[in-house]
Formats: structure tokens, C-alpha cells, sequence
């Protein structure tokens, strides 16, 4: 798309963010160009081209602006800057770096740099004279924080090329050349630390993308327990408000055994991305013992930014994730929500008067989730190392109607769903993940099966498989016992019942507020399991139905005791110790 | 509106629908200002020479003729201390009687905050009501509405709770408010003897419905005046935002747009979502509140108003009648503040939170055991218990006439647990149930 004149235009018609611009040269679809309006400079990417009359969707408001203003394109589609020093920052949808920018209100067509350039890093080289490397092979690392950052031949390079020269370990800036590196005909081609990389575009400098087989854990027990997600796994969270899609979503970013951390806040609430900006920064983080912030990037492009960068927002972050992928790190990338991504998509399409799809959403909508969640997953690179990219969008369904066409669109992409229901929300079961609706496709995957028999235990998926039965059985009792009558149902029935109770409360619910429930791990999950498992098999002497939920009740109260404390602690021992008793008082 | 000098003046009007009109010009700036046949309107399509102007007031009478001086700027409001104790129209123009407004000329709608320029909103604000402060506590940066049906008292609820707040200005952003509720606000503001912290911008049912348009815009300026540039907390009320998205709908619709979910515009959720973002901290100490009304149909939630509202708000608050105690209460299932979680436990004493929960809990067992009772089976003691508790718990907490501090609130909840239940089946963390139990 390099071309040697640039085209340039006139603004031909404006309504709200889209303008039409009169070309005088070739433009391409997707090419950014400016709009100059006064002294500013509006940002803004082709979507569409009609004769000389190119569409063009404005990343900015369009107040003032006047038919006939200048227009200049760039040549290229809308791109990220990849370098060291993406991490601990908070852009907006276009990559800007919302730090550097001035005054606490945004200003029209303020573009910053999404890198600091004087900051000097200290490269190894990795790569030598002579090595021949293709596109996203490692030539050096520098410390990103206290992540190892490879410095890699750009992406957009096509082709085998050598090595003609590597600089020395030392101190350098970004812009410093670091390599040099010769195609087949002998040119030379001096590379720096930082590329550029269309957002549209999937980075594809991988060897093999297998079927994702390993467990990520999230010390959310619902998930991790019941439908576990994967390393380079795609998940969604549908739920209509109030269901607490993001405290589940910030709790998953803060616990998931993530190298990298990527939230794509697009469209959401700029009080909630305000909580992250404050808590991250706070967080200490337990794999390194550093703060949480270091390996993290947050992409900031609230509900009240400009809707074309919204819709750019999630591509944005996806690159980023791709970039570090590459360097053989595990990416943990989360966007709230995809919904507004899709409306994004929606308003664009209704002013370009495309004719609607279902409820005026574009027709292509459901391609353009799919061909967005299939660039997650777990990669072999070139050099045998292993990369990933972990997916999990929310969804914002239309009055919580799980039909409508982004949640549909998104079942078909992704392979978790995790439903939360209004009616768990509104008894206060948190996380309100639906234990029966919600499913986890890796759970059938026999090299997850493997994996998790390998690592987590023996009788695990047993385990988890009879847990899914209790909670099954224990809804259907929890029917009859509605439509019959508590006394009109065997004792039975309200045992199952309380049975499937124990598991909701004891291992599905969990207190996102308290420091030790929030998050638990594999170990006392599994612990955890087995001995709520050991109380369900056993038969216990009950007189009359109302004795069941009595005793449930307490059980319940003891094992919250100790969800509360610390695994394994004195109060750990002595809640159980309790419970013991309890139970064998009752015991047949 | 003084007209300036050297303004061009155009008299051919090429379409007329009945909320927008368009003519041949040139040099015309989007979203600008415009007089058509001496009434405003606004820029909001420009192709070529073709300039569409949508009319506020609507385009009765307007003949192709018509007189239409384009003003070169945005909708402006003039903003100064001179603003606090008046009336004005969705234009910004007295309707008190007093004189015109003297200060600095802003542009409403002004841009977004930065992200990281916020401040985590910190602060509780105490409203006396339980069914708020105990279950639902609002935060100084917080954006909320009630949802509320046509025939509940949510304007009355809501004065109190502005009145309370302790706010260092209110601004009424009145939409489609009906005469009656228009003079029951001056009423109840006059005779709290605070109208000198009150600005009000107000569109009545006899006002046109597209000029509701300009009124959140309006209020959010004067609000980020004081906001800003005074360091004040403001408390902005917006009423009734259903009448205001109806108003967006009109003019979509005008525009031949093509309508998405319920007639809506396919843009209604960044519309609403650009109003709702003005609520904020400001790092200098300076916020917005906003507390709005969304009124449902027959209490649909599904509906693209209240729905898109909802994913843009952080939370809402939901009045219902309780026949049990014959009082509107506070709906503890359906209300949510999402921004309590800042302020629990933490501005208020160290148990709020998981009474707070355990209260609703039990609230909830109470409704299952009414089922219960509605479809004729027999209650257990347990179920009868909770019967108890409700309905003490509503009469005591839940009702919008209740009136005392956070802490008289958790005691009740404790002397309320102590009562009908055991520390079992309540379920709190011993260490508060050691505490706090009434023995």
C-alpha cells in the first residue's frame, strides 16, 4: 500500500462521524487519513469508497467541522506501535498514551506517543551474524519490567532474510539501530526496536497453532472446577446488567496465571477502568512478588469516546497480545464488552444506510466475532517455544436475551460460555455463573482430560463430572419439591436438594471481596472438592424434612468458615474439626 | 440571540419534515446553530451545498421562504454564579422573570474526560434512606437512575435525596416534566431554603419534545462550571430520561434513519452513554453525581431505553410497593450501586457489608416461602420466621420514609437477625457475629 504521492481530498458532506471525502488519487479501504479542520488534525479510517467519494469514519467529533477542508491519507491502515515499554501504559482505542496527554479533559485531535523514546534499555542480543530469521524471529531481549521482551525481525517482513550484524549488549534507545539483516538480493535492511503492525491484520509469525490442552487457572472455582478454561482458550461472558460481569472479569485478570495481563476496556463504564487504574497499580502480584501493574496494559476507550477508536479498541489490544505472544508469553487479553464493540459496528453501518441484519446490526457481524476470537490460541514459534493468547470477552445481551445476534454470533467463536443469571444475581449467589447452562468444550478434549488427570489429580474429572450431576439432580428436586410440596416429597428428595445446595454455596460461590476467598488455587480446589464430595456420598439420619435444611445449613455455615480462612491454617483445622463432628453426629 | 453583523442571510428552503428542514448553503460547520424563521435549530447532515437543520420547536408554520441566519457556534450557555437560584428553558434562557445570565460563554457538550484524569469516586453520600444507604449506597461520581413506572413517586424520592446529599449545588434538568411536578420541585426547594444552590433547566410537557434535547447538555455545563471551575459537588437531575431518548427517536427517525431494537436510534446507547460519562471526580476535588429517572412500561426492563441505560449506569434503583406494610419501598432484589462496594466496610462501620447481604438473603427466603404460601403448601418454622423478618425489614429499612444514620441502620439489621433467626442460618463472619449479636 506504500505509494509515492500522497492522495489527499476535500471533505464533500459530513453526518455525525461519517465524511465524505472527494479523492483526487487512489486511497485503499481501511487507510487512515486527517481531516485538517482549523489547527487541528481528526484522524480517520476509509470504510468505504464510491467512486471519486470515499467513507471515511472519524475517530474524533465532528463539531465545526466545514465542507471542503483539506483531507491528506497516509498510505496505510490504522497501526500499533510495538516496542519495549507497552507495558504498565493506558492508551486509548488508537494506541495514544492517555498519560502524556495534557489537561483533565480530552482534547480533539491530540495524538501521543504510544512509546517513550529517550528511555534507554539494556539489549542482549539473542540472534548472530550470519543466523537467518524470518518475520517475529528473536534477535535480542531487553527487561521490560521484569519480563523478558524479545526484540524480533518486524512482522510485516516477508521472506528469509540473514543476519548481517547484531550491536553488542549495551544500552539503547528504541529508535537505535540494533540489527542489520540481508534479503536474498543483498539489500540491507537496519532494524530498530520498535515496528509497526496493521490492527486488522492477524499476526501469523507462528509455526503451528495445536488444539489449546492446557489449564489456566483463575482461582475462580466455578471456572476453574467446573468449566475450565485453557491457555489460549476462548471464552465469553454473556449476562445482562447487574450480574457482575466485571467484578468476574477484574477478578479473572487479577488471578489468572498470566504472563501478560491486556484489558480492553471498549465502551464501558470510565468509573470501572478508573478502579483498575487505581487497583492495579496497588495489587501486589503472586506470581512475582512485584506489582500487578508491571505486566499490565490497559486499553481505555469508555463508553463516552469517540465510537470509530471504540470499534478499533479491541483490535488494538488483539495486536498488542499477538506482539507479545510472539516473545513466548503466556497473554491473558480480556474485552468489555465485545457488545459495544458490535454496536460500534452497528452505528457505522446504519449511517453508511448498508441495509440492517437482525435488529440493525451489520450482516456480517457474525464473521467479523469469529474471524476476531480465532486469533487467540496457543502457538508453537518457530524456534520451538510456545506462545499464548487467552480470549475472554463479555457480552451485554439486549435486555438480557441471550437470542439476540452478538450473543448468538459469539456462541458459534468461542469455546466457554459462562452464562450469569439474573436469578443467581438476584439471590446474591456470586459469581453468578450458571452452574447447569454454562459449558467449557475443553472439558471434552481428551488432551485437556489428560493434562488435568496429570496435574491436578487422579480422580479429578470424576470429581468434577459428579459434582455437575449433584448440582443437575439437585435442581430437578428442588421442581418437584416446588410443584409438590415440601411434606408431599420423599426425605430424599430434600437431601438431594440440600446436597447440590452445599456444592453452590461451598464451591461455586465465592466472595470476590474477601482477601483470602477471592482467589483459590488448584490444590485447595481440589481438596475442597473431594471432602464437599465425601458429605454428598454420605447418608445421614433425618427425621422430617425440615431437620435436612437445618443441618445443611450448618455444614454450610462451617465450610464458608472456612472458605474465609487461610488454607490449612489453625482456623482452617479447627472449622473443619468442627464440621467433622457435625457430620458424624448425623451419620447413619 | 443577537444577530451579528455581516451574517449571510439564506431564504430558500428546499425540504420541510416536520422536524427538519433544508436549504442550499455554503461555509456551514457541523453541529452549528442556526435561526429557521426565528426559531433555532441545529446542523446535523451536511452534503455538498445541501445543509439539513433540525428545528427544535418543530417546523409548523415554516414557510420555504423562511429567514434561516446559520450562527457560526454550537449550543452555548453562559456560565457564572449568577447561574444558582434560576430558571431557565432548554435554551438557556431565563423563564423566571429575572434578567439574562452575565459570565463566560461555553459550548455544551464539551469533550470527554480523560480516563486517568479521574479520581476513584471515594465519597458516601448519605441520603437517610435506607433502602439506599444500608443495601445501595451511592458514591459523589456516581451515575444512577431510578426505574421506575409512570404512577411511582420517584420525583418526590429523588428531591429528598438531593435535598440530603449535602450537595454544594443541585441542577434540575427537567425533560417533558409535566407543570405540576415542575412547581412540586420549586415548591420543595423553595421551602427547604435551598434554592440559592439550585439551577434548573426545564422542559415541560407544553415545550416542543425535540428542544429535551438540549437539556442534559445544558445542566452538565452549568455542572461542570461549578464542578470545575469552583471546585464544587454538584448533583445533577435528569428527568425524565425516557422522554429524552424518545425525543432522539423522533429525530432519527425524521432523518430516515434506520431504526434498531424498539424504534431507537442504532446510536442511542453512545447518545445516552455521552450524557451519563459526565458524572465524575475531578482529581482537584470537584464532582458530578447524577441521579436520573428512567420510567419503564409496565416495569420492562428489556425495553432499549431502560436496558441500554443500565449497561451505562452504575446501577439503579427500583421503588415498589409492598402490600405487606402498604408503603413504597426500595426494591432490594432489582437495586443495585455498583460503587458501593468503595464505600462499605470501609466509610461505614466494618459489618455493612455482609449484613447488608445476609438481609437480602434472608429477604429472599422470605419471598420463596410466599410463594410457597400462594400455591397452598404448609410453611416450616423457618419459613414462617423469615415471613416475620420481611416484613419487620421492610416497615423498618426498606421503606422510602425511613430517615436515620448507617450505623442505626446495621443496628436494626442485627437487633432484626437476633430476633427471628439463629447465627447459623444468618450466616455472618463469626468475628461480627461475636460482636454484634443482641443477646
Amino acid at each position: 500500500m506504500e505509494r509515492k504521492n500522497k492522495t489527499t481530498g476535500k471533505v464533500a458532506g459530513i453526518v455525525a462521524n461519517l465524511v465524505i471525502v472527494e479523492v483526487n488519487g487512489p486511497v485503499a479501504q481501511n487507510e487512515i487519513c486527517f481531516i485538517v479542520h482549523n489547527d487541528e488534525r481528526l484522524m480517520a479510517e476509509v470504510i468505504k469508497v464510491v467512486g471519486v467519494n470515499a467513507y471515511v469514519q472519524v475517530f474524533e467529533s465532528t463539531r465545526g467541522l466545514r465542507v471542503g477542508s483539506a483531507v491528506e491519507f497516509q498510505g496505510h491502515m490504522l497501526e500499533v506501535t510495538l516496542g519495549p515499554g507497552i507495558l504498565s501504559r493506558n492508551y486509548d482505542g488508537l494506541q495514544n498514551d492517555l498519560d502524556k496527554m495534557e489537561g483533565v479533559f480530552l482534547k480533539r485531535g491530540e495524538y501521543t506517543d504510544p512509546l517513550n523514546r529517550d528511555v534507554k534499555w539494556t539489549f542482549k542480543p539473542l540472534a548472530k551474524a550470519g543466523d537467518s530469521v524470518t518475520a517475529g524471529s528473536w534477535l535480542g531481549e531487553v527487561m521490560e519490567n521484569s519480563i523478558p521482551h524479545k526484540i524480533m525481525v518486524p512482522f510485516k517482513m516477508d521472506g528469509r532474510y540473514k543476519v548481517k550484524s547484531v550491536v553488542a549488549e549495551g544500552d539503547y534507545i528504541v529508535d537505535d539501530t540494533i540489527a542489520v539483516v540481508t534479503d536474498e538480493d543483498g539489500t540491507e535492511y537496519p532494524l530498530t526496536m520498535v515496528q509497526k503492525w496493521p490492527v486488522k491484520m492477524a499476526v501469523r509469525s507462528y509455526k503451528e497453532k495445536p488444539r489449546p490442552f492446557k489449564l489456566l487457572e483463575t482461582g475462580v472455582r466455578c471456572i476453574d472446577t467446573l468449566n475450565p478454561i485453557t491457555e489460549g482458550g476462548t471464552g465469553f461472558i454473556p449476562g445482562p446488567f447487574g450480574t457482575g460481569k466485571t467484578v468476574l472479569q477484574h477478578a479473572i485478570s487479577k488471578q489468572a496465571e498470566a504472563d501478560i495481563v491486556i484489558i480492553a476496556a471498549c465502551g464501558e463504564r470510565a468509573n470501572e477502568v478508573v478502579e483498575v487504574f487505581t487497583e492495579f497499580p496497588e495489587l501486589d502480584d503472586p506470581r512475582t512478588g512485584r506489582k500487578l501493574i508491571e505486566r499490565t496494559t490497559i486499553i481505555a476507550n469508555t463508553s463516552n469516546m469517540p465510537v470509530a477508536a471504540r470499534e478499533a479498541s479491541v483490535y488494538t489490544a488483539m495486536s498488542l497480545a499477538e506482539y507479545y505472544r510472539s516473545m513466548g508469553l503466556k497473554v491473558l487479553l480480556m474485552a468489555d464488552s465485545t457488545s459495544r464493540w458490535a454496536q460500534a459496528l452497528r452505528e457505522m453501518s446504519n449511517r453508511l444506510e448498508e441495509l440492517p441484519g437482525p435488529d440493525a446490526f451489520p450482516m456480517d457481524l457474525s464473521a467479523v466475532i469469529s474471524n476476531f476470537y480465532s486469533r487467540a490460541g496457543f502457538v508453537y514459534l518457530p524456534n520451538g517455544a510456545t506462545g499464548s493468547i487467552t480470549f475472554i470477552g463479555t457480552v451485554s445481551p439486549a435486555g438480557g436475551n441471550l437470542k439476540e445476534p452478538v450473543t448468538e454470533s459469539t456462541r458459534k467463536a468461542a469455546r466457554c460460555f459462562y452464562g450469569l443469571s439474573q436469578a443467581r444475581a438476584d439471590s446474591k449467589r456470586y459469581p453468578a455463573i450458571d452452574p447447569i447452562d454454562s459449558y467449557s468444550k475443553y472439558l471434552e478434549y481428551p488432551e485437556v482430560q489428560e493434562n488435568l488427570t496429570k496435574n491436578v489429580g487422579e480422580e479429578w474429572l470424576g470429581n468434577v463430572l459428579k459434582a455437575k450431576d449433584i448440582l443437575f439432580r439437585g435442581k430437578e428436586a428442588m421442581e418437584q419439591i416446588n410443584i409438590l410440596g415440601d411434606d408431599s416429597v420423599p426425605i430424599s428428595f430434600h437431601d438431594r436438594y440440600w446436597k447440590s445446595e452445599l456444592i453452590d454455596f461451598v464451591i461455586l460461590q465465592q466472595d470476590a471481596f474477601d482477601k483470602i476467598d477471592a482467589s483459590t488455587s488448584m490444590k485447595r480446589q481440589q481438596y475442597m472438592l473431594s471432602s464437599v464430595l465425601d458429605v454428598a456420598d454420605s447418608e445421614f439420619k433425618f427425621h422430617n424434612f425440615e431437620e435436612v435444611s437445618g443441618f445443611f445449613k450448618e455444614v454450610i455455615n462451617l465450610y464458608k468458615q472456612m472458605n474465609y480462612s487461610e488454607f490449612e491454617s489453625e482456623q482452617f483445622t479447627k472449622h473443619e474439626a468442627s464440621l467433622q463432628e457435625l457430620l458424624k453426629k448425623r451419620m447413619n | 440571540m443577537e444577530s451579528q453583523a455581516f451574517q449571510k442571510i439564506y431564504t430558500k428552503l428546499t425540504n420541510i419534515t416536520k422536524a427538519t428542514v433544508s436549504l442550499k448553503a455554503t461555509g456551514v460547520g457541523y453541529d452549528e446553530m442556526a435561526t429557521v424563521h426565528g426559531r433555532l435549530g441545529q446542523v446535523v447532515k451536511i452534503m455538498g451545498d445541501q445543509v439539513v437543520l433540525q428545528v427544535f420547536s418543530g417546523t409548523e408554520g415554516i414557510p420555504t421562504d423562511a429567514e434561516v441566519i446559520f450562527m457560526g457556534r454550537p449550543p452555548q450557555l453562559r456560565v457564572s454564579d449568577q447561574l444558582s437560584g434560576r430558571f431557565f428553558n432548554a435554551y438557556g434562557d431565563p423563564i423566571d422573570g429575572g434578567p439574562q445570565v452575565e459570565g463566560e460563554v461555553r459550548d455544551i457538550g464539551s469533550p470527554s474526560v480523560n480516563p486517568v484524569r479521574r479520581k476513584q469516586p471515594s465519597q458516601l453520600i448519605a441520603t437517610g434512606i435506607a433502602g439506599i444507604d444500608l443495601n445501595n449506597s451511592l458514591v459523589s461520581g456516581q451515575k444512577i437512575p431510578f426505574f421506575a413506572d409512570p404512577d411511582q413517586p420517584y420525583n418526590q424520592v429523588m428531591a429528598s435525596v438531593a435535598l440530603r446529599a449535602k450537595a454544594d449545588k443541585i441542577i434540575l434538568g427537567g425533560m417533558g416534566l409535566t407543570n405540576d411536578d415542575y412547581l412540586f420541585f420549586k415548591h420543595v426547594f423553595e421551602n427547604a431554603g435551598a434554592l440559592d444552590r439550585i439551577v434548573s433547566f426545564v422542559n415541560t410537557t407544553d415545550n416542543p419534545p425535540v428542544e429535551r434535547l438540549l437539556v442534559p447538555d445544558m445542566a452538565l455545563t452549568a455542572a461542570e462550571y461549578f464542578a470545575v471551575d469552583k471546585n464544587e459537588s454538584v448533583l445533577v437531575l435528569l428527568t425524565d430520561m425516557t422522554l429524552f431518548a424518545d425525543a432522539l427517536s423522533i429525530v432519527s427517525n425524521r432523518m430516515d434513519q434506520i431504526p434498531s431494537k424498539d424504534s431507537m436510534p442504532g446510536s442511542l446507547y453512545s447518545d445516552l452513554a455521552r450524557i451519563y460519562e459526565k458524572a465524575v471526580q475531578f482529581p482537584s476535588g470537584g464532582s458530578i453525581t447524577i441521579i436520573a429517572v428512567t420510567t419503564l412500561s409496565g416495569g420492562d426492563i428489556t425495553h432499549a431505553i431502560p436496558d441500554n441505560t443500565g449497561y451505562i449506569t452504575e446501577g439503579q434503583l427500583f421503588l415498589r410497593r409492598d402490600t405487606e406494610i402498604g408503603k413504597v419501598i426500595v426494591d432490594p432484589f432489582r437495586s443495585l450501586s455498583r460503587l458501593k462496594q468503595l464505600v462499605i466496610g470501609k466509610q461505614t462501620r466494618e459489618d455493612h457489608p455482609q449484613v447488608m447481604n445476609a438481609a437480602v438473603r434472608l429477604y429472599a427466603d422470605a419471598a420463596n416461602a410466599r410463594t410457597k404460601l400462594e400455591n397452598g403448601f404448609d410453611l416450616t418454622d423457618y419459613d414462617e420466621r423469615t415471613l416475620e423478618f420481611a416484613k419487620a425489614y421492610s416497615e423498618r429499612l426498606l421503606a422510602i420514609d425511613v430517615n436515620v444514620d448507617t450505623d442505626t441502620m446495621l443496628n436494626i439489621s442485627w437487633e432484626l437477625f437476633s430476633k427471628h433467626f439463629n447465627k447459623a442460618e444468618v450466616g455472618v463472619k463469626q468475628e461480627f457475629t461475636e460482636k454484634y449479636w443482641v443477646q
